[in-house]
């Protein structure tokens, strides 16, 4: 395994003359990061702490016929119990929390489960006591009479006229019209353009297949944890590992129907997310246990209530079909279901629209549907709902350029998305930047390379995913030695404390490390959506860059009274301010330093901010290449090289942006060849370890290479375009071409698993590669 | 309440002793007795390594040893891998590398990646994927981790020339 590698590559856009960003300074939280001095959340200590335990329903379906805790509050170390008429009636009413609308009767009766559980490790009952372990130890003492009821698991069964109803309030939503029945099917999206099936009457090759990929989870290494003191005068304060403080007290403060000034929430370093933290979960259970014990409550999941009650994301089955007009793709149909979990609201949107986000198509046609079954709530993972989508289509395009005998990424130039292209669900593109991740990818020595061997091959596939903008805010405060404190309110999950402050220093003509970044609770920053989307070195990195501005012009004032002219007369650049050669005035200069110095003798310190909210998407697109060895015995795919290439818009610290593209690229390697929840009989996870789900370690991966190409975003003051959710959306289908390439087999399941690849390649009986 | 019991051992050089109850893990004494909260709860049953430390010099899931069974071991914690108020060129190298994104596993990497060059000065990347494959980092893919440990390795045998 040990060779020489790619160093690291990045085709920067030739007019940037930055300073700061592009270079790799070491993070400003870094100390605290590798000296375990940094504060997670469970390492959140306070007086009188109590901790507490959730009980979670043995069964994957049941009504709940009653719950008597009265034993369990009567064991020796317990102080509070909980349930869920603890909450009150929570009303179906639809609360917007930046990253979607959500059903709050349905987030209320997640954190605890009124009237029925849905899937197996649905929470019912919570206790507080002086140790987790006799918090633990009462909760046997929780009677709970269930009545089980059947269970589904599976989209396609879950569909059936006749499959066991999870809801009885869940009516099939198309395109805003509601039906009348009550269904597992939350909605059935549809989206249309040009004219379809003439369209596929006049190609020459029609490819169509149907693909299968299992639920996978977002598997951060830090479990869920929370820490509430519901004080005596009401004030709520919740510690919490989320990806967005405002959203999380948003949440809290709705199922605990308390005004939102009620609750602060304040962040903690958080240990991984990838869109599985943006939901709450234990954070209001943790607010009533304190009520009900008059002391603060940490709680903090186990590793199996991870798997069983969190984040997964949606396994789909899925039917794409392709109509070729010579090299132009003419014709394109797509029908997918996504899992929702129990309760609707899952990633089936963004399925549709990213499904044939790559490509100018004129005709085409996807018909998406979300559909509750018995499994946890699906949440978000690293662009939700792309990856199977880009799993079905990429395996469909690859398959289409063996059988024309193009190659593939040729056959992707020939069809990709550019400026002007309107994609299915009707946006048009602005420039982007596939064409050069795709010709980075022709020219890349990788890519050029010869791949010998038996039972070896090549594949390749492209991604998409929109990168947010949304809300974000910034506060500068101008220290005397010439530094400034940035506050933020974006969780830092990969870096982006430095990422942002970086653009602040590149506005103020400072170092890197002369701004001292902060991520700041929710009573100390302004509103500031979740980190996720892609949106923080993006949006939060704007909203410095405008704060950064707010405090030129302030300190342009000072600099006014100091020189005794007129504020207009005051001009800043590279870091200095100067005073043009005016009539009769005479030239001065004075460094950011030397100004700032200078601000207590005229007036005092100066605070600067901004909010900002830009509405748009930055259109994230990359090219992967991945070569395999398939081992014919066992069925084991081995990943011999791998090259991520992305446009990243401008990349303000390389190092995160590479490190964005490997962990991506990782994780989507994980989800093509081992990742999967599996069940049993009874609709209970059989695999909720980290051994037995198994994602990649160290050994399971060769170095991931990455090149970095820069198509600025015309909508950002530095041109970023955001980039950690696109890496994840190609490996899948560049693994399973380059697994058909190599055996000649197309997969259409994922996991790629040995036993899958395996009984695939008994049941062709064998044979050479 | 459980009957506790006395423990001395060695943690990052200092002689410490504290009472526990039989079940508790050296994890949970390292966090919740100690004080010392760099050792990270990934999963409690040894898959994930967040909470390796150091055991008379050989990395140990801290989760599945007994707190009772640190009685006269001497134990190295995260805490203790700076030395003199330095950072070890593994922890430098993490830092220059960007080996860590969240940093959640980012102790227990350090932890094992220095009992792995105490053991072996220049590892191959084989070696030391092999040696970091108990502990999982769901961020960044393990390229710049294993890149950090070997420059780390070469920062070493520098200082040491």
């Amino acid at each position: 395994m040990d060779r020489d590698f790619n160093p690291a590559q990045v085709l920067r856009d030739p007019s940037d003359s930055y300073k700061v960003l592009g270079t790799r300074p070491v993070r400003h939280d870094g100390v605290d990061k590798v000296t375990g001095r940094a504060v997670y959340g469970d390492d959140v200590r306070l007086p009188g702490l109590l901790h507490g335990s959730v009980l979670r329903s043995p069964h994957a379906h049941a009504s709940i016929k009653s719950i008597d805790t009265s034993r369990a509050q009567e064991h020796p170390g317990v102080l509070a119990v909980a349930t869920s008429e603890d909450f009150g009636e929570l009303e179906n009413k639809i609360g917007n929390l930046g990253e979607g609308p959500v059903n709050l009767a349905h987030l209320g009766a997640n954190c605890l489960a009124a009237r029925k559980v849905l899937y197996k490790g649905h929470p019912v009952a919570a206790i507080a006591a002086r140790s987790v372990h006799e918090a633990r130890a009462a909760l046997s003492l929780i009677e709970v009479e269930y009545e089980p009821l059947p269970s589904v698991t599976w989209v396609l069964d879950a569909m059936k006229e006749d499959a066991p109803l999870l809801h009885h309030d869940v009516f099939t939503d198309k395109m805003g019209k509601k039906a009348t029945k009550p269904s597992n099917v939350g909605c059935h999206l549809h989206f249309e353009r040009g004219d379809v099936d003439a369209a596929f009457g006049d190609c020459d090759l029609v490819v169509e297949r149907e693909f299968k990929t299992a639920s996978v989870h977002q598997g951060y290494i830090e479990p869920h944890v929370s820490t509430a003191h519901w004080n005596s005068d009401g004030h709520i304060t919740v510690w919490t590992s989320t990806q967005g403080a405002f959203t999380a007290r948003q949440q809290t403060a709705e199922v605990l129907q308390v005004p939102i000034s009620q609750v602060t929430v304040v962040p903690c370093e958080i240990g991984g997310g990838f869109g599985g933290k943006i939901p709450i979960y234990l954070e209001p259970v943790c607010a009533v246990l304190s009520r009900k014990s008059g002391r603060p409550v940490k709680m903090r999941m186990a590793r199996d209530e991870v798997f069983e009650a969190t984040g997964p994301t949606p396994g789909s089955f899925m039917r794409v079909k392709i109509g070729m007009k010579g090299t132009k793709i003419h014709a394109a149909e797509a029908w997918l279901a996504y899992d929702a979990g129990a309760f609707p609201g899952g990633m089936i949107g963004p399925g549709c629209m990213c499904v044939f986000s790559c490509y100018d198509i004129e005709n085409a046609r996807v018909d998406g549907y979300d559909v509750c079954m018995n499994k946890p709530k699906t949440q978000a993972y690293r662009a939700p709902g792309a990856t199977q989508a880009a799993f079905a289509m990429e395996s469909v395009v690859d398959e289409i350029s063996g059988k024309l005998g193009i190659d593939p990424v040729e056959l992707r130039l020939a069809n990709a998305a550019k400026e002007g292209t309107k994609r299915v669900d009707g946006p048009v593109y602005p420039r982007v930047g596939l064409v050069e991740t795709l010709e980075a990818a022709r020219s890349h020595d990788h890519y050029k390379s010869d791949l010998e061997g038996p039972w070896r091959g090549r594949g390749v596939a492209s991604g998409f995913w929109f990168n947010i903008g949304l809300k974000s805010s910034a506060t500068v405060h101008c220290n005397p030695d010439g530094t400034v404190t940035l506050l933020e309110g974006s969780t830092d999950i990969g870096g982006t404390r430095t990422s942002v402050a970086m653009q602040l220093a590149e506005t103020l003509g400072i170092g890197a490390m002369d701004v001292k970044p902060q991520v700041a609770d929710t009573d100390s920053v302004g509103y500031t959506d979740v980190t996720g989307g892609s949106r923080v070195t993006f949006a939060t990195g704007m909203a410095a860059h405008e704060a950064g501005r707010d405090l030129i012009r302030q300190m342009s004032e000072r600099a006014a009274v100091i020189w005794e002219c007129d504020v207009a007369e005051v001009s800043f650049a590279d870091g200095t301010f100067s005073r043009r050669d005016g009539e009769g005035g005479e030239e001065c200069s004075s460094s950011f330093k030397e100004l700032a110095g200078r601000l207590l003798e005229t007036g005092g310190l100066i605070t600067a901010r901004a909010s900002v909210n830009p509405q748009v998407s930055t259109n994230g697109f990359g090219t992967h290449v991945c070569d395999v060895e398939v081992d014919p015995e066992t069925g084991k795919v081995t990943i011999l090289r791998y090259t991520a290439i992305q446009d990243a818009g401008k990349a303000i610290h390389p190092s995160y942006v590479e490190g964005q593209m490997q962990g991506g690229a990782v994780q989507g390697i994980g989800w093509a060849l081992n990742e999967e929840y599996i069940f049993d009989d009874d609709d209970h996870m059989t695999n909720p370890t980290m051994l037995d789900y198994r994602m990649p370690t160290a050994l399971d991966v060769p170095m991931i290479d990455t090149v970095i190409v820069e198509v600025p975003n015309p909508g950002h003051p530095f041109g970023v375009r955001g980039v950690g959710e696109t890496p994840i959306v190609a490996p899948p289908a560049a693994v399973a071409n380059a697994i058909a390439a190599a055996t000649g087999l197309r997969m259409t399941e994922l996991p790629m698993s040995p036993p899958r690849v395996c009984a695939a390649l008994l049941e062709r009986g064998g044979g050479d590669s | 309440m459980a009957k506790k019991i006395h423990v001395t051992t060695t943690i990052n050089g200092e002689q410490f002793e504290f009472l526990c109850e039989a079940r508790h893990s050296l994890l949970e004494v390292l966090r919740d007795i100690v004080g010392l909260t760099g050792s990270k709860e990934g999963c409690d049953n040894g898959n994930c390594g967040a909470c390796s430390v150091l055991m008379d010099g050989v990395p140990v899931d801290s989760c599945l040893v007994l707190g009772v069974e640190a009685q006269g071991a001497d134990i190295t914690t995260v805490e203790g891998i700076a030395e003199d108020g330095h950072l070890h060129p593994l922890q430098q190298c993490f830092l220059e590398g960007a080996a860590l994104q969240c940093g959640i596993c980012t102790p227990g990497f350090l932890v094992t990646a220095r009992a792995l060059l105490d053991r072996i000065p220049a590892p191959s990347e084989q070696e030391i994927r092999c040696e970091l494959a108990g502990n999982i980092c769901r961020c960044t893919g393990y390229d710049k981790i294993v890149r950090s440990v070997q420059d780390a390795a070469k920062m070493l045998a520098e200082q040491k020339s």
